[in-house]
């Protein structure tokens, strides 16, 4: 990823920060500049998800892409947020048995990646299950 | 104008190595080194943490614990002796990552341990003199030790952050005072560009650690006119078991003074986190009116002795995020394999 591309999106990526449409309460993540269900009566505003939600659904990344390779096996999910926008992430769990959908995940701070060992690293979010597992 | 901690925030890993499990590695005896150090485990960052993600961790405990606006927040200095980046600072990400920006002032510090405490110290400066509403002040590090060198053992990860202020009725300590002690020492270095730090082995407990903690600690209590007595806890720079507890002692400090704040036996060092980490331990457990001594070390070399007063606000906020303890029970444990994975001593083809 070049870098001017990760930094536009940098807030958002570290802060959760979306959009909500005042006229439907609709919540938008990555953000919407416009309101597809109220098109012109829209009234989009700023927001900060508070990052709790639950996972809808994921799967667990084997053979992974590229700059990915030393995190296999690792979950990738797609987060309903309490505001509900859902996203894609990565889920980060010692034990890959216990995640299930439906289960509590809360915001996490971490390394998303970086371009190289010369390059600049990209932090934002990823998503840890509320409750610590079990473990050995 | 007093200053004071206004909430603190620690973050530690889940992930562990025992002593024994290094030892195992190396040929060495384990029980020997556990019991010398006294230390049995140490903390391990997951793959995808550094100084940044930890520093971030524990400033977003601080800023819900003290349940305060980021954007009061006037200066944020991250002390850390692996901050991510060579140039271009973590406090900037940190700042970025807590909604602080735009409107403060941001820096990196580094003196080996200490370089928390000297963040500390700077935002009571700002905070003192009105500059700032509010200081966040940060000890957090990856610390680094050579593959079969002696700091293997400890060189662990963590940080913690205070949030410095003004304002009495928000205080959860008073700063009474503090007071440093710094000479030119070469006890512990690591050149530009190189991946592990170098010391002088034997030679740094005595000149270094003990001469400074000492000095230090002295210092503050003759400046102040008080007396080990009269503070219910003490907190020294752990970098292992052993030092702190001796240091206590020499002072004059019992052992139950430092119980509270000895966590490295179950922690490691956490270089820039390792005072701030025995003081947050022991905001964790103190009764308002304790009183709490408290003295860091860098090595290179210098001391930074503060003196705290615990205020009623301590019982409403502690509870409001995880307190050491809470992060030191249910840890992961990790074998040589994974620990050198996690630490990007094993680097895939």
């Amino acid at each position: 990823m070049s870098v001017p591309r990760f930094w536009r999106k940098q807030i958002q990526r570290y802060n959760l920060i979306g959009t909500h449409c005042r006229n439907c309460n609709e919540h938008f993540y990555p953000p919407r500049n416009m309101c597809p269900t109220c098109r012109r009566d829209g009234d989009i505003e700023s927001y900060k998800f508070t990052g709790n939600g639950e996972i809808v659904s994921f799967t667990v990344i084997r053979a992974a892409a590229e700059g990915f390779e030393h995190q296999t096996p690792y979950v990738l999910a797609i987060v309903k947020l309490d505001e509900g926008a859902r996203l894609t992430t990565q889920i980060v769990c010692n034990d890959l048995s216990q995640i299930h959908m439906g289960m509590r995940v809360r915001p996490v701070f971490r390394k998303l990646g970086d371009g190289g060992e010369k390059g600049m690293i990209y932090y934002g979010t990823k998503f840890v299950p509320v409750k610590p597992l079990k473990h050995d | 104008m007093n200053t004071g901690i206004v909430s603190y925030g620690a973050y530690i890993p889940r992930y562990r190595i025992k002593v024994e499990e290094i030892a195992r590695v190396w040929g060495d005896d384990a029980d020997s080194l556990s019991s010398g150090l006294m230390v049995h485990e140490k903390s391990v960052p997951d793959i995808d943490e550094d100084a940044a993600t930890i520093a971030v961790e524990a400033s977003r405990a601080a800023l819900i614990r003290g349940g305060l606006d980021a954007g009061r927040i006037g200066a944020v200095y991250t002390g850390s002796e692996s901050h991510p980046y060579a140039v271009k600072p973590t406090s900037t990400i940190v700042a970025e990552a807590v909604g602080a920006t735009p409107d403060l002032t941001a820096a990196d510090f580094e003196f080996a341990c200490k370089a928390g405490t000297a963040a500390v110290q700077a935002c009571m400066g700002l905070v003192a003199s009105g500059y700032i509403d509010l200081g966040l002040a940060i000890g957090a590090d990856v610390s680094q030790g050579a593959p079969g060198d002696a700091l293997e053992y400890t060189a662990a990860a963590g940080g913690v952050a205070f949030l410095i202020g003004s304002k009495d009725s928000e205080m959860v300590a008073v700063i009474e005072d503090t007071y440093s002690f710094s000479t030119d020492t070469p006890d512990f270095w690591r050149r530009e560009g190189m991946p592990y730090p170098e010391h002088g082995g034997r030679f740094t407990g005595e000149p270094g650690y003990f001469k400074h903690v000492t000095k230090a600690a002295e210092g503050l209590m003759k400046k102040m006119d008080t007396y080990p007595k009269e503070y219910d806890y003490a907190v020294f720079h752990q970098p292992n078991g052993k030092f702190p507890t001796r240091v206590a002692k020499m002072l004059g400090f019992s052992r139950e003074q430092i119980k509270p704040g000895l966590v490295v036996p179950r922690l490691g060092n956490t270089y820039s986190g390792s005072c701030l980490m025995g003081i947050a331990a022991t905001l964790d457990q103190a009764e308002p009116g304790d009183r709490i001594f408290a003295t860091a070390f860098g090595s290179g070399a210098g001391a930074d002795a503060f003196s705290f007063r615990v205020t009623d606000r301590i019982e409403e906020v502690r509870n409001r995020v995880q307190t050491v303890e809470e992060m030191l029970e249910d840890p992961i444990y990790i074998d040589y394999a994974i620990y050198a994975k996690h630490k990007d001593k094993l680097k895939r083809a």
